[in-house]
Formats: structure tokens, sequence, C-alpha cells
């Protein structure tokens, strides 16, 4: 039995494991943070913590693709919306922790930092073009829109990717060595795209859009 | 086609409906913990803070329980975990824990260049040149956050007054201790180090600026740049520079290590001004560790009465 034969039988468990492991990070931030122990900077980790995890989720959606084709493990496709809708979920609550204990929602100020500070300005972009891909990752929405249509417009997430490495770069003070991580990941992801659109593989038939959920 | 009659298990043998589901449900309930632990572990080696302090809360409780502006003092388990000594790590969290082992006696501090008596002495030695101090200062780091800090230490003046400056000295350099073996953060810093900071001599010789040894009425844990240190109340944290051993006197403006790693955003005065922004983000507020809402960060973090007049006629946009 080789890595491809290995079958997902029980997919709605399959999708409760991935759904409460995504949820992991998040119910131990808020944990964590009710009980004090976040250091010293408790709302400045908080922004931190949930600008990376938006960031490794995004490039965990943008890895299923790769490891789906050299593993042919097509059923992995499964998983992706939910992921990317988890880098949607820790990015909105990035967004929400620089509004609220940042800014204190004083919209004049978040203003004036998007237009002067291009770090902000980067991220806030990567936020809007998230925003279509989380509501059109509803079933309907994939059936309404059709595969081609589906998949032309979540090709976006590239872009939600590079600006959220760009926004990573831009707000370091010195040590580059963990966006230059990222950057390396997201480069190795990317190229892989473009080395398959290069030399598409022969056999295979692999689709990339998304099944519906089944409803059981 | 014939379907065999599976004789050889017997009908009590078959595991009952009942069980067989439970030990299904056994078997998820134990993948869902498993996993979720797995990836809670992952969470806490890779993300998750180390608020982990060896030291515990002095009981000494620095005399008088504010500043002299009424102002909470940051607690010790604050101070000691979060640092920014980029020789270490620059994880602020972490290092506490990389400078665990860091050795801080014998130590020696040279002081030459354009003095008199040009002298390298022992820490004890130098520690004598005056009575030891207690002062309460804000400190208030470039990136938004700020404390409020009980140091121990004698005034900077008393040390370049011991050496004896020449007619010629018009500026102080500091250089940090370069170990490379103890700081394991040295190749990945982003900065050129052995660390480097410079002052104006009129700003050295003020007599708010500190060489501080202690912290809370005890030694300057490592972390925070045992075992001697500079406290320029009024500066961004970084231009304090830590684990001193070399001072020299000059007659130009030294070079200073955050302003050669980029010149535009940190300048060689950097004092605190809530109203020249750094260039990737304002310094108009700031978050004093423990609170939840920003407060305005004062010019000169607050120091402007005893400080403004070291910077009169210049225009601290220009200047910053």
């Amino acid at each position: 039995m080789t890595l491809k034969d290995f079958k997902l039988k029980d997919e709605k468990f399959a999708r409760t494991l991935v759904f409460i492991n995504c949820l992991v990070p998040a119910i131990l931030l808020a944990t964590d943070f009710a009980r004090g122990r976040l250091g010293a900077n408790p709302l400045d980790f908080l922004t931190e913590a949930t600008g990376t995890l938006a960031l490794i989720f995004l490039l965990l959606s943008l890895a299923i693709t790769p490891v789906r084709r050299l593993t042919e493990l097509n059923w992995l496709i499964k998983f992706r919306r939910m992921i990317g809708l988890y880098a949607f979920f820790y990015l909105s609550l990035h967004f929400l922790t620089y509004i609220w204990f940042d800014k204190f929602f004083n919209f004049a100020e978040i203003v004036t930092d998007t237009t002067r500070r291009p770090f902000i300005l980067v991220g806030f972009t990567a936020f809007i073009l998230m925003m279509p891909l989380a509501v059109t990752s509803t079933n309907n929405m994939v059936r309404r829109l059709g595969g081609k249509n589906w998949n032309r417009l979540h090709k976006l997430t590239y872009v939600c990717a590079i600006l959220g490495v760009a926004h990573y770069f831009l707000l370091v003070k010195s040590d580059i060595t963990t966006p230059l991580a990222y950057a390396t990941l997201l480069a190795a992801l990317l190229g892989y795209r473009i080395y398959i659109g290069y030399f598409p593989p022969t056999k295979g038939n692999i689709i990339s859009a998304p099944s519906p959920i089944p409803r059981r | 086609m014939l379907i065999k009659k599976p004789d050889d298990i017997k009908s009590s043998e078959i595991t009952p409906e009942r069980v067989y589901f439970s030990r299904r449900n056994f078997t998820r309930a134990g993948l869902l913990a498993g996993s979720a632990l797995a990836t809670g572990a992952l969470y806490r080696g890779f993300l998750a803070p180390i608020p982990e302090v060896d030291y515990q809360d002095p009981n000494v409780i620095a005399r008088g329980t504010a500043s002299e502006a009424g102002e909470a003092l940051t607690p010790y388990s604050n101070i000691t975990s979060y640092n920014n000594y980029y020789e270490f790590t620059t994880d602020k969290y972490g290092v506490a824990r990389r400078a665990r082992n860091f050795v801080t006696r014998p130590w020696t501090v040279t002081v030459d260049g354009l003095v008199n008596k040009p002298k390298t002495y022992d820490l004890d030695e130098l520690l004598r040149l005056a009575a030891q101090e207690e002062r309460i200062y804000r400190l208030r780091c470039v990136e938004g956050w700020s404390m409020v800090i009980p140091w121990t230490g004698l005034p900077l003046s008393a040390v370049l007054n011991d050496a004896e400056p020449n007619g010629n000295a018009a500026y102080v350099a500091f250089q940090t201790v370069e170990a490379p073996k103890q700081m394991p953060g040295w190749n990945s810093s982003g900065l050129d180090l052995p660390y480097v900071e410079g002052l104006r001599l009129d700003e050295a010789m003020h007599p708010l600026t500190l060489l501080a040894s202690g912290l809370y009425g005890q030694p300057l844990p490592a972390q925070n740049g045992a075992p001697l240190r500079l406290v320029v109340p009024w500066k961004y944290g970084f231009k304090s520079i830590k684990s001193i051993v070399k001072i020299t006197l000059t007659d130009r403006q030294p070079p200073t290590t955050w302003n050669l790693a980029a010149p535009r955003e940190y300048g060689f005065f950097s004092n605190v001004n809530p109203n020249v922004a750094h260039p990737r983000w304002s310094q108009a507020k700031e978050r004093r560790i423990g609170d939840f809402l920003r407060r305005d960060t004062l010019l000169f973090n607050g120091y402007a009465d005893q400080v403004a007049g070291l910077y009169n006629n210049m225009n601290l946009r220009k200047n910053f």
C-alpha cells in the first residue's frame, strides 16, 4: 500500500478533525489571554500572533494543490476551502486587534495610518482582497460562478499571500529571518504552479474546483 | 453464484452494534484529542510567548511606589521578560532565557580617547566613583511601548569627570561587549555588531544621564544589559546601550548601530518626540506596559523641562 492508496473513508469526521485543529491556536490564544499568559504586552502579542496565523493558514491553503499533485491524494482538495476560510478568520481577528487595541476605533487615525504607512496599506489591501474570496466560498456561490470563474477569482489568493509577506517585511526593524522564511515558502508554492504551467503533468486528471460539501 | 454461510464465525463472536459504534467513537475521540494536542504543541513551540522568568519578583519594592510623576512602576517580571537585546535574540520574550548564562564578572570598562586620564576600570572600582542612586525613569521604546523603571546607578558625568575630558572632546562613543559565543543571536540580528552608541558631550554630562548597574534594588539582570548600561530617559530606548565595555571621548559624532542599519529611520539624536513619526509608524502614542489604552507620548519623554535647553535653536525634525 502506497501513500496514494490512503483513502478518505469518513469525510464528515475528517472535516470535524480539520476544523477543530484549525481552531486550536485561537482557543489557546484566548485562554492564554484570559489567564494573563501572553507576556508583558498581551495586546501587541495578539496582533502579532493573529497576523502570523493568517499568513500560515494562507500558505497552508496554497500548499494543498502541490501536495495533492505530488501525493496523488486528491481528496485533500476537500479541505482547502475550510483552510482558506480560517486564513480569513485569523486575518479578520488581526484586523480587529489593529482597529481596536491599536487605534481604538479612531477612524480618522486609521485613515491617516493607511495613507502614510505603506505596511498598513499593504495589509489593508490584502484584507479587502480576501473578502470576495470568503464571500464566494459557499457551495451556492461556487455553483453560481461556475468552476472556471470561481478558480479564476480565487487566484487572488496568490496576490493576498504576496501582500501578506510584503506587509511582514515592511514592519520588521532589522531581523528579516522570519519574513524571509515565509517568502521562501511562498516562492516555492507559487514557483511550483509556474513550473506546472510550463510542464503540465501528462497523466492524471486533476480538477481544481472544489466539490460541494456533502450534507448528512 | 454460491454464497457460503460464514460458519466459521459464531454468532456469539459478532461484535454487537453498540460496542462497534462505541469503539469507533473511542477511536475518533482519540484522534481528535491527539491531533488537537499535537497542534497545540506546535503552536506553543513556534508562536506562544515564553513568559518563563527565572527571577521571582524581588521582595524589594523600590523605595516609593510611584515615580516623581506619580506613575506606577512597571512590575519587575515585565521589565525582565520583555526585552530588546538583539545580540541574544530579536524575540523580546526570549531574551531572558537566552541571556541566562551570560557572564558579567569579571568585567572591565575602558574610558579612553580625548581624555587626560585614560583608564581601564574594574567594574566595582567604576561603581565606587559616585554614590549609587535610585532613579525612577520612564523608558520609551521606539516601537511604541513604554515602562516605568527603578534603576540604580551613578551619573555618567562622575565617570567622565574622573577621566577628565580634554578641550577637544565633543562627543562620547559607547561600545557593547563583543561576545558572540555567549550571545546566540549575534549572527542573525540584522545589525552590524558590536553595538555602538553615542551622545553629544553635553547630553552625556547631563544630570539625568545614568550608568545603571541595578534594577529594583537588585543587580541588573543580563537581559536588561548587565552589568552596566546607559540610561538616557529622554531618548528612545535603543540609545541606552547595554553591557558597556568601552567609553571613548571623540571630537566628531560617532557612528551608532541603528543609524548605520537604517539612516532614514534612526537619527543620531533619537529624542522621544510625538511630532516626528518614524517613517513606518507614528510616534504620537505609546502603550504603557500593563495598560489597555494607549497614552500620548510626551516631548522628550516628559523630561522637556530638564533637557529641552540642550536643543535650543535646533530643528528637531531635521535632527531626529
